[in-house]
């Protein structure tokens, strides 16, 4: 891969930086001339967390080695350039799954310790970080210290959800759970209104493992808040793991024209898939990629953006203000007349993470796609950063291409006890952005 | 099977190894940096392999050769599969200025692994269970033709290929199977400083396809496939027209 191919999944900022890619451990060098460096997993952050502009990123996708594996408590250990792909595809045929897991498969474990990424099922497991036992971590001035909870405390809190600034995550330990084979036993719910989806998460919450809601945030007056629930558990149906080699034909290898995605195309999109499912609840059974991973079916799927890119807002608005905060977000949106593709609600639960700047927190998190269309998309994400704001929520890092440093700092109030964990050679676009200039 | 990887450490045998460690194989991992040879050993032992040996040489040096392989039997008593994995990618500049460069990049990207490949085959052919035996040597689809960008590597690996043709009729009435790997361009660390374009394949799919030709039985395998169509047509256009192209 070219340099210029190392960017993040929104495409928006682009960065120049200088790549390396070692293959193994003993290689690794972490000291670059004139240049801060910043790990680079498999890029799925959607602003400027995994860039570093002007700088150095050092590829992981070669650090993929499994170490150890105990099939009796499920504790496995890798170097952190694995995929969450790679260990899935190990670890389902042992019966064994991730005990998190983010949207894509295509996340590296450094990543997704360093995203401290969440899933459907936050409300009874908690963030990836908290089954992340131990891990090695490498710092520029050759130190190699292991964290864990009862060891380097503080660093292991700092570098799970750190953005890669601590330093390079070299090996992890992690606990998976078990499983009986690749399915899940989906319920799909449809609902009509912001209410109604408030009942059904509250409901489902202390029996179903996953649940996460689309909704239509283009329908407005009435239709406000119509969707689809999701929900799921681990089936006990045993199978074999598919070969996905096929799947990947369906690629989009071209960039799509700014104009693709618009409000009407949008809308046509949402009305077919809401009224797609007839009965009010539909129970299906699922292999394990479908239910977890559908964007992934789609390689390159970011290129349906066009070559602007795109933006992905990922708020969090707290319990307290529930409802009227989300009603206000939603409005904004129907109202500017900028097309969401994938609007996804999820009700977090209240198990702490252990990230100095973890996202998660009690309250309902939505998640709105928006194509770069410039100026007119700059002042939607500005409107709806300062509802969030007001709100006490938060914006998630991994997703943010904009967000201003008063609001991060507000956001994550922890961030001044992190700054003395950061690796002096180490630096990012995004913390440069958001920390004002400061290391 | 018992099978020795010389070069394990490459990108392609680490793929091609991780195949057969999900069958539980046997595996005796040669290669020059003992941490990194720790590092391939747990992966293919956490994958399944149920033994994973290795030893560190630096397979160059031809003279070490002989005691070398008394040292590999005694570590993996009767091993009867040998895939020979390593090279380097010449500086083909240099060696046309310098040609004890040239005659460097001969001698690892040819002679050692004949060397490897003539002692294995006297082995191999001995013994009693000779037609489950298997020696598979990855070349290059360079070694088809000598063409100007690429040629002390083309031309080493181009005799590796001819040897290892007449070994395998050599052998052939022992049941000895002897493997051709030809592989195009692979995004390996070896190729790290060449642009990549549409052509390059992944170790992963390399490795796999490795694997499958040495469990059927194949003389030789273009990987991927398509590059059978392309060197078929690159070995059939006249000299007179070849030698004025710039590929």
């Amino acid at each position: 891969m070219s340099n210029s191919s190392y960017q993040s999944w929104g495409r928006y900022p682009l960065a120049t930086q200088q790549v390396r890619t070692p293959s193994w451990l003993k290689d690794l060098q972490l000291q670059v001339e004139n240049s801060t460096v910043l790990p680079y997993g498999q890029g799925r952050s959607y602003g400027d967390c995994c860039l570093n502009d002007g700088g150095t990123i050092i590829a992981t996708s070669e650090l993929d080695r499994l170490i150890s594996f105990c099939p009796d408590t499920g504790v496995l250990r890798c170097e952190a350039g694995a995929t969450l792909q790679q260990i899935n595809h190990f670890s389902i045929p042992r019966g064994w799954f991730l005990p998190v897991t983010p949207g894509t498969q295509f996340v590296s474990i450094g990543g997704a310790i360093a995203n401290d990424v969440h899933g459907k099922n936050h409300h009874s497991a908690g963030t990836f970080g908290r089954h992340v036992l131990s891990f090695e971590l490498l710092r520029s001035d050759g130190e190699c210290m292991r964290c864990a909870p009862d060891e380097n405390g503080e660093m292991y809190c700092a570098t799970i959800a750190g953005l890669g600034l601590t330093g390079f995550i070299t090996r992890v330990e992690i606990k998976l759970q078990k499983v009986a084979g690749p399915f899940i036993n989906v319920e799909l719910v449809k609902f009509n209104s912001l209410d109604e989806f408030f009942e059904i998460s509250a409901d489902s919450a202390g029996k179903f493992e996953y649940t996460v809601a689309w909704m239509d945030c283009l329908a407005t007056g009435e239709q406000l808040g119509r969707g689809i629930f999701m929900l799921g558990n681990h089936s006990e149906r045993k199978g074999e793991l598919v070969e996905s080699g096929w799947k990947n034909l369906l690629t989009v290898p071209i960039d799509l024209p700014g104009f693709a995605l618009n409000k009407l195309s949008v809308k046509a999109f949402n009305t077919l898939y809401y009224n797609k499912q007839r009965s009010r609840t539909v129970q299906i059974v699922q292999y394990y990629e479908s239910f977890f991973y559908p964007l992934d079916a789609v390689q390159d799927w970011n290129r349906i953006y066009g070559k602007r890119g795109f933006f992905q807002f990922q708020a969090l608005i707290p319990t307290v203000k529930g409802r009227g905060a989300v009603r206000d977000l939603i409005d904004t949106v129907a109202r500017s007349g900028r097309a969401s593709f994938l609007v996804v609600f999820k009700e977090f639960g209240d198990i702490e993470s252990p990230g100095m700047l973890s996202f998660p927190r009690p309250g309902v998190t939505l998640c709105f796609d928006f194509p770069n269309e410039g100026q007119k998309t700059f002042t939607l994400l500005k409107q709806l950063e300062g509802i969030v704001s007001e709100s006490g929520g938060a914006l998630y890092p991994s997703k943010d291409a904009c967000m201003s440093p008063d609001s991060f700092q507000q956001f994550y109030p922890n961030w001044v006890d992190f700054k003395e964990y950061i690796d002096p050679g180490f630096s990012s676009s995004f913390w440069r952005r958001v920390s004002q200039g400061e290391e | 099977m018992k099978l020795v990887i010389f070069g394990a450490t490459s990108a392609i045998a680490m793929a091609t190894a991780r195949r057969y460690a999900e069958e539980k194989a046997v595996m005796l991992l040669v290669g020059r940096d003992e941490d990194k040879l720790g590092d391939l050993r747990n992966d293919l032992l956490t994958r399944g392999a149920r033994e994973v040996y290795s030893y560190s040489a630096d397979l160059s040096v031809v003279d070490q050769h002989e005691k070398m392989l008394e040292q590999l039997d005694s570590i993996l008593p009767d091993f009867n599969a040998v895939l020979i994995a390593y090279g380097t990618l010449s500086d083909q500049e240099l060696c046309e200025q310098d040609f004890s460069e040239a005659a460097k990049e001969l001698n690892t990207n040819f002679i050692s692994a004949a060397s490897l490949v003539a002692r294995i085959a006297n082995r191999f052919e001995a013994r009693n269970d000779s037609a489950q035996c298997k020696i598979a040597v990855i070349t290059s689809v360079a070694g088809d033709r000598g063409r100007k960008s690429n040629y002390i590597y083309g031309t080493a690996k181009g005799a590796l290929t001819l040897f290892l043709q007449g070994v395998r009729n050599r052998l052939s009435a022992s049941g000895v199977q002897v493997l051709t790997i030809k592989p195009g361009f692979v995004a390996t660390p070896m190729t790290a400083d060449i642009e990549q374009g549409p052509l390059f394949a992944s170790a992963d799919v390399v490795g796999k396809g490795i694997h499958k030709a040495m469990e059927s039985g194949k003389d030789v395998v273009y990987l991927p496939f398509f590059w059978w169509g392309i060197m078929f047509i690159i070995k059939s256009i006249p000299e007179k027209i070849f030698k004025k192209l710039s590929i």
